[in-house]
């Protein structure tokens, strides 16, 4: 690597420094976007106590369900789970601490997190279980309550298309939270599926600036479908 | 006769209007996208990052990385954007949605919605459902009025964890369409062959019956 060059050639190095209780942001929806061989290289560390969050926790053998047999994840911070029978022995044994969040609250604090604005007002889960224990504050009327910011140690992040520098282009619904997560990471670490050289990628059409990029690398993908839900041709 | 799942998308359909961005929930919500009425022209926005949903793909057109919020396959309408999840709340958030439909477990009279967690079971979570509920003016909600023990889900207090607060006004179910205020349900539409004594009998929190209730026209 050299000036604002972000690529690295292995996913060893891609993913250095990675060490047992930090708290690592992925991107991803479902299985839709997520940086799936960037989660293989954390189970082949074999890294533990990670907090992670993420909308999704991936389901049995593909995704960040590949990180629960090993016990990798001591807490999961997430919208919606429980797609894998590992997930839910793990929660219902209590050995997988896991914080339900609204799902644009998650991607809210993301970018808060990444933006540098430590906390946010939101009207969403007032007066639910997600308000417990939280400031909450009235504007004009209405009951809105303190969320708090996330930061990553990590952020490990998806993309369709990058420059040599990381700006980085999403393709289609597998952008979801994937430019947020890029932005709260100390260290962020993008796959993706080309790398063209700078100046390829016209300015008007970047998502995500390099300069939230700390390591690029080339992956090949499998982008398993979760739902494969088809009509027919004759329809 | 209770309205089927189909029936209650139909219904719901109704509330449809030209030029509406429209964003529904998984289950019977979804159905609604089959009965838009002909000659007006609505846009589905799905909260992982879509507005302008289209139909589900041929086996030729599944791309993997394009998924609706159920996770399904599906395709793009014409005119339809892309953006990240943070802009799709935002959009949500900011009431710029129309319409929101969405289930329910429990509704009650202060418009309190219970939707996704019910203690001791598996509890998989709110996914976007709490920040739907706080962000729509327009929500209509559709659910079965009872459970198949005869246990009314319109209650004068929900019983389960809260989705939302102070946030429903209409309730769509399998026996009728409630409007909800003042503290009260009020019975606007009955669903085909159902007796307002029928309804009443099944709806816990206090319903108001005014005139003659009329039947839902499908």
């Amino acid at each position: 690597m050299a000036g604002f060059d972000k690529v690295v050639s292995s996913y060893e190095e891609a993913m250095a420094g990675l060490e047992d209780n930090m708290t690592v942001i992925a991107g991803g929806f479902g299985l839709c976007g997520i940086p799936e061989n960037l989660i293989r290289e954390i189970q082949r560390k074999g890294t533990k106590g990670l907090t992670l969050v993420s909308n999704n926790c991936g389901v049995d053998d593909f995704g960040l369900g590949i990180l629960l047999p090993d016990r990798q994840i001591k807490k999961i911070i997430a919208s919606y789970v429980g797609e894998n029978a590992e997930f839910e022995r793990q929660m219902m044994s209590g050995e997988l601490e896991v914080e339900l969040t609204p799902q644009g609250t998650l991607a809210e604090k993301m970018r808060a997190g990444g933006a540098g604005i430590p906390a946010f007002f939101t009207a969403t889960g007032y007066g639910t279980p997600v308000a417990e224990g939280k400031e909450e504050r009235e504007f004009d009327g209405r009951h809105y309550i303190l969320e708090p910011a996330i930061k990553g140690d990590f952020a490990i992040v998806k993309a369709w298309k990058a420059d040599r520098y990381g700006n980085l282009v999403f393709r289609k619904t597998a952008r979801n939270f994937n430019p947020m997560a890029a932005t709260a990471g100390k260290i962020t670490v993008v796959e993706v599926e080309e790398i063209v050289e700078p100046g390829e990628l016209d300015p008007d059409h970047i998502h995500t600036p390099g300069i939230y990029v700390n390591r690029l690398i080339l992956g090949t993908f499998e982008k398993r479908i979760e739902q494969r839900t088809v009509r027919s041709d004759s329809e | 006769m209770a309205l089927t799942r189909e029936q209650l998308a139909q219904r719901v359909a109704q509330e449809l209007q030209d030029g509406y961005y429209v964003n529904l929930g998984i289950g019977i919500p979804t159905l609604v996208a089959n009965y838009i009425p002909e000659g007006i022209e609505v846009m589905l926005q799905s909260e992982n990052g879509l507005l302008g949903m289209g139909q589900f793909p041929t086996e030729a057109e599944i791309d993997a990385d394009l998924i609706n919020a159920g996770k399904q396959t599906v395709t793009m309408a014409k005119g339809a954007s892309i953006f990240d999840s943070a802009e799709s709340f935002a959009m949500i958030r900011g009431g710029h949605v129309d319409l929101t439909v969405l289930g329910a477990f429990e509704v009650d009279v202060n418009g309190n919605i219970a939707s996704y967690m019910i203690p001791g079971k598996l509890i998989k979570g709110m996914g976007g459902a709490m920040d739907l509920v706080a962000g729509a003016d327009n929500i209509i909600v559709t659910m079965t009025h009872a459970s198949k023990h005869g246990v009314s889900k319109l209650l004068s207090n929900c019983t389960l964890p809260l989705t939302g607060k102070g946030c429903i006004k209409r309730v769509l179910t399998d026996l009728a369409f409630i409007e909800i205020k003042n503290g009260k349900f009020y019975l606007l539409e009955r669903a085909p062959g159902v007796s307002v004594a029928e309804i009443i009998s099944l709806t816990e929190g206090e319903l108001v019956v005014e005139g003659d209730v009329p039947e839902m026209q499908l």
